[in-house]
């Protein structure tokens, strides 16, 4: 029988096939050529680009180059959220490879219009995600353990997991993050789950709010007991159509999951459950 | 922790059992009648009914209970007759015991009790010390008495035989009565306590059980041992005064409350003398208040007094018995029992609950918080048809005891002197006169007498409390609603006037019976209250049965600690989580499946088609650094400062790989030393009191005979990067996951267990791999013993013999996190003895002392004599390890000894034996101290029998379903036969007992269904027509050892038979075909060897004294055979791998044949051969 263990690794080393296709707007000196790389779904997208740029680059001219960023049918990406979270929330169910456009000009349209969206697009270097992976990594612990197991760590342990992440080093990862998952037994889990439900369809840029994972009677809560809170209208009535999909790590948990197991094992490396709820394909 | 039970007894004298894993009290159902008191051991519970009887529930376990009853038959030679019954008329009975004296005949041997039955006929020994005889058994001598011998000789006068037969033990896991022995026992029971039995391990389940009449008699039960559970007689213990309770602890202690409320402690209590010889008296722990009950342990003693305090004894041990003082403890309880590991268990004189002492451990004996066991009983929470049942059998019960008082009052009246006796006591006392109630012999008595003086002070508005709260009268009151008045009316008529009301009320309540209507009618408006209750209580019964009510309880037989995880406390919420997973289990499964189902589905759809995609992250180099202590290579050695570093990074194909780095200074110089992780071979930890350091081995180390060893700071580190560098040297070799099902499986003298994947070329021809290059990674737990086969079943067995079987886990102990799998991951407990010696020297003057000769040995030593070992400073083995008895003296040392333990000899070193002669100068007497480890790892406990080998078939079975034979010997001697073992079901379902004339000690099955075992006497043995048909065989053939040689071990390949004898020698068994499997004779293959393992392509692997390397000598390494083949099965020579330290190894896992080589010289010339090397695998391998 499979491990619970094995559900880790699989999670971590899920990889998106992804185009890189310069956008056409860009000029270039001669034609661009796509570029093709899996890309880490725990990972974010700043991270794991050095390349794509380098690619790119290759055929501009440097005076026409500034800042980098992607967009898929536009919408352009943003470089918090975990890679796997964009492409579940805006290319599940397409055609893979996922196709991504590379911009190096703000002057184009779409984002004319966005311009709220610059602060989001625009990372200027790996230590802004570092400290904004560890602050996700320090709110979720501050959820499940009031910050006890965070705080006790040492400075060469958050050294550790962001390096882990940063060179896709599972072992090196889990050697530290496995203790941001212990929990007392007879507690019976976390004491809030870190969960954040992203949805298409609406402005707000995620739910997220305080939840336990064991009712007051002593029952388990589970991923429908979260969203029939959270999220209602994620959940189908009776005798209706599905109308919406809820994806997290780019499968279907059935609804009768526990939510701690969930966060135990589906959390992304910043300790979150990013839960994407997404409509149903009408095809 | 094996699971064990604590037993209690509840008001209506039904016996329930709380087990230490479980969350319910189970109520034992076969009980016939209602029970007063239990006192119960682990293996079984003895209680008093409420017939006055003794009655013994013997757990049942797969070992029968069987005795063997013999006789011998003895003949005189004359000339007429030649050998003939016909004696000399100053001879002895022609059937008689083994000493002549007693006349035997068969027909007098009769069954002991109702209990037991026959297991068949008489039949005629035909063993003689081991050896087989000549027909019909008979053994020689010149004359009555006389030293026999198997041959007749041409001296032989008289010969004698030996008839034997079993009878068994049949009333397991039930209720049996004790046959009472009317004459000497005119007056029943009214207490009764066993312990005892660490007084002496031998015979095996040897127990002391004491008794107290109610006449205030003590009584010895002898004889109690596991082949005769019931015991055989009562003796009377003289007294000092009357005692009402008593109180025997597991070791010496023996403890008994008397009439007056003083103490009694019984002295002189030994090895050989478990009754004890005198008493002591202790005053009551209070000056004006008697005690009423007491309870001892092993080093404590807890008492009561009437007015329900808690006292505990100062200063108790084995040499101080009676202890130093008393010390009052918080709480009032109405009756305390100590069970195992003195911990100590006791009822709420109020709630009458179950209290559990929190906190006790052998440094703090007398604990911290009473804690109430709070679970359901197993009818709590079923339907109401259940509680409607219990309700029926209190009824039932309440009209039994009645009448069961009404015999015995009519017969003996005079018995229920109590009540006076105790009147005259204390004439006024009102609220305390239930004090009688615990030395009454009836526990009814006692629940009638709480609401007598309960009624008293409520009518008399006496300030004393109340024992019983309102709403537990409506307990008597969901009772049948006749008798509620029968057994309500005489307290509240008579309770105010006679507040110690007794029997006699009850038989007037017999008597008014008919008048029942008319009693309750007279019953005034509490009782009309419980009336009104009762009716409640029919609609809610769960509101009824809430709080159980407890009249005795018994933790003999639970095994609990301070550590110990009990789930007797949080009852509510955790029988609320585990209802609700077990109403789904289906869909428990079914959201595991789906993610399982789904996350290999996105596998699928996102990267199989894409694979020759770029990785978006390369994969760089990572260090870590520490620093830590290396015993250095140069002398002279010694452990020096250095920086450790591991750097890990990708290879070529993808594969991670790494590099250990030393660095060190050497004469102001820094140098390093460094070795490849893909080269590491094994980490083993070597954790003492001093050092916490590990050994890592390479090829060439483990050639040297000299590893790295590596010193860190703290245990914890050490595990760290034990941890660190065992998923490294996994991951550069590409090893995840469990082993696997051919996987080589080996035991270091600490414990440890270590499995290595065998290479396909491992035995291969001409060419194997070489053994020092095999790759052993560690699995979490403790054994002494492994044994595998090759479909993945495997049984280990600890220091403690305990039996346990492997889980498909990996991982445990300190392999945390990802080295270690989530499922099948167990806590093991294992227990071993640390020995010391204590040596003394005779002079003419003072005879034995402890002031021996300068050039002695230490006067306390170990084995050696070389190293001093006191009792003080003697540590447990590592921190690991904790002590959990105090050190006694060991009487089971080979040679035996006297009564005291001490062997004489000569001098020292030299031979000893048990017995002092003239020539004898000194002696040494061995002691024993046991600790305990607890670890976890992928095992789970094969309860109940202890164990001292296990084999499995070796070879595949055909499908997961199929029963693989697993044979064993347990730690007494007996073969055993574990039933229902398949590759799904490895821990099999019971044993199957195969009889034998004498103890084994171990065991071997071969391929083939071959099963040859070791006899203690050293001599061999094989099991004829063991097959599939007949797992269990039908008969031992007697085969001779070695001359001159006691054989210890053996093991059995596809055809190879292989034996260790005590000297060391590896014998290879010649002549064993198909027609003949027993063989010719044995063959000498090699010496200092500990311990062999043959497997099923007969390859050979031992585990060898010195070898010699390069660097260094070890004891205990791993050796191959090389040169096996089908042709030449004993092969030619030993390559040596991994040692020294190892004490175990099983190759028998290992059935992948190797690639056949094909060498020009060998395929061209000598074709045959490998021809038959096939037939004879497809032919003999399965």
């Amino acid at each position: 029988m499979a491990d619970d263990k094995d559900v880790l690794r699989d999670v971590w080393f899920g990889r998106i096939p992804t185009c890189f296709t310069l956008n056409q707007d860009e000029v270039t000196e001669r034609e661009a050529e796509p570029y093709y790389l899996l890309l880490p779904r725990v990972s974010y997208l700043p991270l794991v680009t050095d390349k794509v740029k380098k690619h790119f680059l290759k055929v501009m001219k440097a005076e026409d180059v500034e800042e980098m960023w992607l967009e898929y049918e536009g919408t352009p990406l943003k470089w918090h959220y975990p890679i796997g979270v964009l492409f579940d929330l805006h290319a599940s169910n397409t055609v893979l490879p996922w196709s991504i456009t590379v911009h190096f000009k703000f002057f184009c349209p779409l984002v004319a219009k966005k311009l709220q969206y610059r602060d989001l697009l625009h990372c200027t270097s790996n230590s802004v995600i570092e400290a904004h992976f560890m602050s996700s990594i320090k709110e979720a612990d501050a959820l499940k353990h009031k910050s006890q197991v965070v705080n006790d760590m040492q400075k060469k342990d958050h050294k550790q997991l962001w390096m882990g992440l940063q060179n896709d080093k599972f072992d090196q990862f889990w050697a530290i993050n496995r203790k941001l998952m212990e929990y007392p037994t007879e507690e019976g889990g976390f004491r809030y789950i870190p969960f954040r439900i992203y949805q298409t369809m609406s402005d707000r840029p995620f739910i997220q709010k305080l939840f336990r994972p064991v009712s007051p009677e002593g029952n388990v809560h589970t991923l429908g007991d979260l969203l029939k809170e959270m999220y209602p209208a994620a959940l189908p009535n009776d005798g209706e159509q599905k109308r919406y999909q809820v994806v997290i790590h780019g499968i279907e948990p059935l609804l009768e999951t526990p939510l701690q197991w969930l966060s135990e094992h589906l959390s992304h490396p910043d300790n979150f459950l990013h839960i994407c709820v997404i409509p149903t394909p009408t095809d | 922790m094996p699971v064990s039970l604590l037993w209690a007894v509840d008001v209506y004298g039904r016996v329930y059992s709380l087990s230490t894993a479980g969350q319910q009290w189970e109520q034992c159902r076969d009980a016939q009648m209602e029970f007063k008191r239990v006192t119960a051991a682990q293996q079984c519970c003895w209680g008093i009914a409420c017939d006055n009887n003794i009655y013994l529930n013997v757990h049942a376990s797969d070992l029968p209970v069987r005795y063997q009853e013999e006789t011998y038959e003895n003949q005189r030679w004359n000339p007429v007759d030649g050998f003939s019954d016909r004696l000399l008329p100053s001879d002895r009975w022609q059937l008689s015991d083994v000493t002549g004296l007693q006349h035997q005949p068969l027909d007098n041997f009769r069954l002991p009790s109702s209990s037991w039955e026959w297991e068949g006929d008489w039949y005629v020994d035909e063993n003689f010390e081991g050896e087989p005889t000549e027909k019909e058994g008979w053994s020689y001598a010149i004359d009555f008495p006389a030293t026999y011998t198997k041959d007749k000789k041409w001296n032989s006068c008289v010969r004698r035989r030996r008839w034997l037969r079993y009878r068994r033990y049949k009333a397991m896991d039930t209720w049996a009565k004790i046959p009472s022995q009317q004459t000497t026992l005119p007056d029943p029971f009214s207490d009764i306590s066993c312990g005892g039995w660490e007084i002496n391990e031998e015979p095996r389940g040897r127990l002391s059980l004491w008794a107290v009449s109610l006449q205030g008699k003590v009584w010895f039960r002898e004889g109690i041992y596991h082949h005769n559970p019931e015991g055989s007689l009562w003796e009377e213990v003289p007294l000092p005064g009357e005692v009402v309770q008593i109180s025997c602890g597991p070791g010496d202690l023996v403890w008994a409350v008397l009439w007056e409320g003083q103490l009694i402690v019984r002295e002189g209590i030994g090895r050989d003398c478990p009754k004890g010889t005198s008493w002591a008296m202790v005053d009551s722990p209070s000056p004006d208040v008697g005690a009423t009950h007491v309870a001892v342990g092993v080093n404590v003693v807890w008492a009561l007094t009437k007015d329900n305090k808690v006292w505990f004894r100062r200063g108790v041990n084995s040499h101080n018995p009676c202890g130093s003082g008393w010390i009052s403890m918080v709480g009032e309880m109405i009756m305390i029992n100590v069970g195992l590991n003195d911990q100590v268990l006791a009822i709420g004189s109020e709630d009458r609950a179950v209290y559990f002492r929190q906190g006790v451990t052998s440094s703090e004996l007398s604990g911290k918080t009473w804690k109430v066991i709070s679970v359901p009983r197993d009818g709590d929470r079923s339907h109401s048809s259940a509680s409607a049942h219990s309700l029926q059998s209190a009824g039932c019960y309440f009209c039994g005891e009645v009448r069961a008082h009404c015999i015995i009052t009519s017969s003996s009246p005079e018995s229920f002197v109590d009540a006076p006796t105790e009147h005259s006591d204390q004439p006024i006392e009102t609220p305390k006169s239930r004090i009688p109630k615990v030395t009454s012999d009836s526990f009814i008595s006692e629940l009638v007498s709480d609401r007598g003086p309960g009624k008293t002070s409520r009518e008399v508005r006496s300030a004393g409390p109340a024992v019983l709260e309102e709403e537990t009268i409506p307990l008597e009151g969901e009772v049948k609603a006749p008798d509620v008045g029968v057994s309500l009316s005489p307290s509240q008529s008579v309770g105010p006037l006679d507040p110690q009301w007794s029997n006699v009320d009850l038989e007037e309540a017999q008597g008014q019976q008919a008048q029942t209507g008319a009693v309750v009618d007279t019953a005034d408006t509490s009782s009309l209250s419980s009336v009104a209750t009762f009716t409640l209580a029919m609609e809610d019964p769960y509101g009824v049965d809430e709080h159980p009510m407890w009249a005795w309880v018994s933790g003999g037989g639970c095994s609990v600690d301070s550590h110990t995880q009990l789930n007797w406390f949080n009852s509510m919420v955790q029988s609320v989580q585990s209802m609700s997973l077990s109403v789904t289990p289906a869909q428990t499964a079914a959201w595991r499946k789906q993610i399982f189902e789904q996350l290999s589905e996105r596998t699928k759809r996102e990267m199989d088609n894409f694979r020759h995609y770029e990785q978006a992250i390369e994969q760089s180099v990572w260090v870590k650094k520490g620093t830590m202590q290396w015993w250095r290579d140069w002398k002279p050695h010694k452990w020096i400062d250095v920086h450790f570093a591991l750097e890990q990074f990708s290879g070529p194909e993808g594969n991670k790989d790494g590099i250990l780095f030393i660095y060190y200074n050497f004469y102001e110089e820094k140098k390093y030393l460094h070795a490849f992780v893909n080269e590491v071979t094994i980490l083993v930890p070597v954790l003492n009191d001093s050092k916490h350091s590990f050994a890592i081995y390479t090829p060439e180390r483990t050639k040297q005979r000299w590893p790295i060893r590596l010193s860190a700071a703290t245990e914890l580190e050490m595990h760290d990067w034990l941890a660190l560098l065992s998923v490294s040297c996994c991951d550069s070799r590409g090893i995840q996951g469990p082993p696997s099902k051919q996987a080589i499986w080996s035991i270091t003298c600490k414990g440890d267990i270590f499995v290595s994947e065998p290479s396909l070329s491992l035995e291969a021809m001409p060419y194997p791999t070489p053994c020092d290059q095999m790759f052993w990674r560690q699995v979490g737990g403790h054994l002494r013993v492994v044994e595998c086969n090759s479909i993945g079943i495997v049984w280990g067995i600890g220091y403690d013999h305990t039996a346990w079987v492997y889980t498909g886990g990996y991982g445990g102990g300190f392999f945390q996190g990802l080295a270690s799998s989530t499922d099948n991951i167990y806590t093991q407990v294992d227990v071993k003895n640390v020995y010391i010696y204590e040596n003394q020297r005779w002079n003419p003057v003072t005879g034995y002392t402890n002031r021996g000769l300068p050039t002695d040995r230490y006067m306390w030593s170990d084995a050696s004599g070389l190293h001093e070992c006191t009792k003080t400073n003697m540590k447990p083995p590592s921190p690991h390890w904790t002590w959990v008895s105090d050190w006694t003296i060991d009487y089971s040392v080979s040679g035996g000894t006297d009564k005291e333990g001490w062997q004489y000899a000569a001098d020292f070193p030299a031979s000893y034996h048990g017995h002092k002669t003239m020539k004898d100068f000194v002696r040494r007497r061995r002691w024993a101290r046991k600790c305990k480890l607890t670890t976890t790892g992928p095992w789970q406990e094969v309860p109940p029998i202890p164990l001292s080998d296990v084999t499995i078939l070796p070879c595949a079975a055909q499908s997961s379903v199929d029963v693989v034979p697993l044979w064993a010997i347990s730690n007494k001697g007996d073969v055993l036969c574990r039933l229902g073992v398949t590759a799904l079901t490895p821990a099999g379902s019971s044993w199957l007992h195969v009889g034998t004339d004498q103890p084994f000690k171990s065991i071997s099955i071969g391929a083939a269904s071959q099963v040859w075992a070791i006899a203690r006497d050293g001599s061999a043995f094989y099991r004829g027509s063991v097959s599939s048909q007949s797992p269990a065989g039908d008969c031992w053939y007697h085969i001779p050892s070695p001359s001159k040689q006691k054989l210890k071990q053996v093991s059995v390949g596809r055809t190879s038979v292989y034996t260790v004898d005590e000297n060391g020698n590896l014998w290879y068994r010649q002549g064993v075909t198909p027609s003949y499997p027993q063989g010719s004779s044995w063959e000498h293959i090699s010496n200092n060897v500990r311990k062999v393992s043959a497997g099923p392509l007969d390859q050979v692997w031992i585990i060898a004294d010195k070898v010699q390397g390069s660097h260094s000598l070890s004891c205990g390494t791993v050796c191959h055979r090389l040169g096996v083949q089908p042709l030449e099965p004993k092969g030619q020579s030993w390559d040596y791998g991994i040692g020294g330290g190892w004490d175990h190894i099983t190759v028998r896992g290992n059935s992948m044949e190797p690639p056949r080589v094909h060498l020009p010289s060998l395929t061209e010339r000598t074709p045959l051969p490998v021809r038959n090397t096939e037939i004879n695998s497809s032919a003999v391998g399965c």
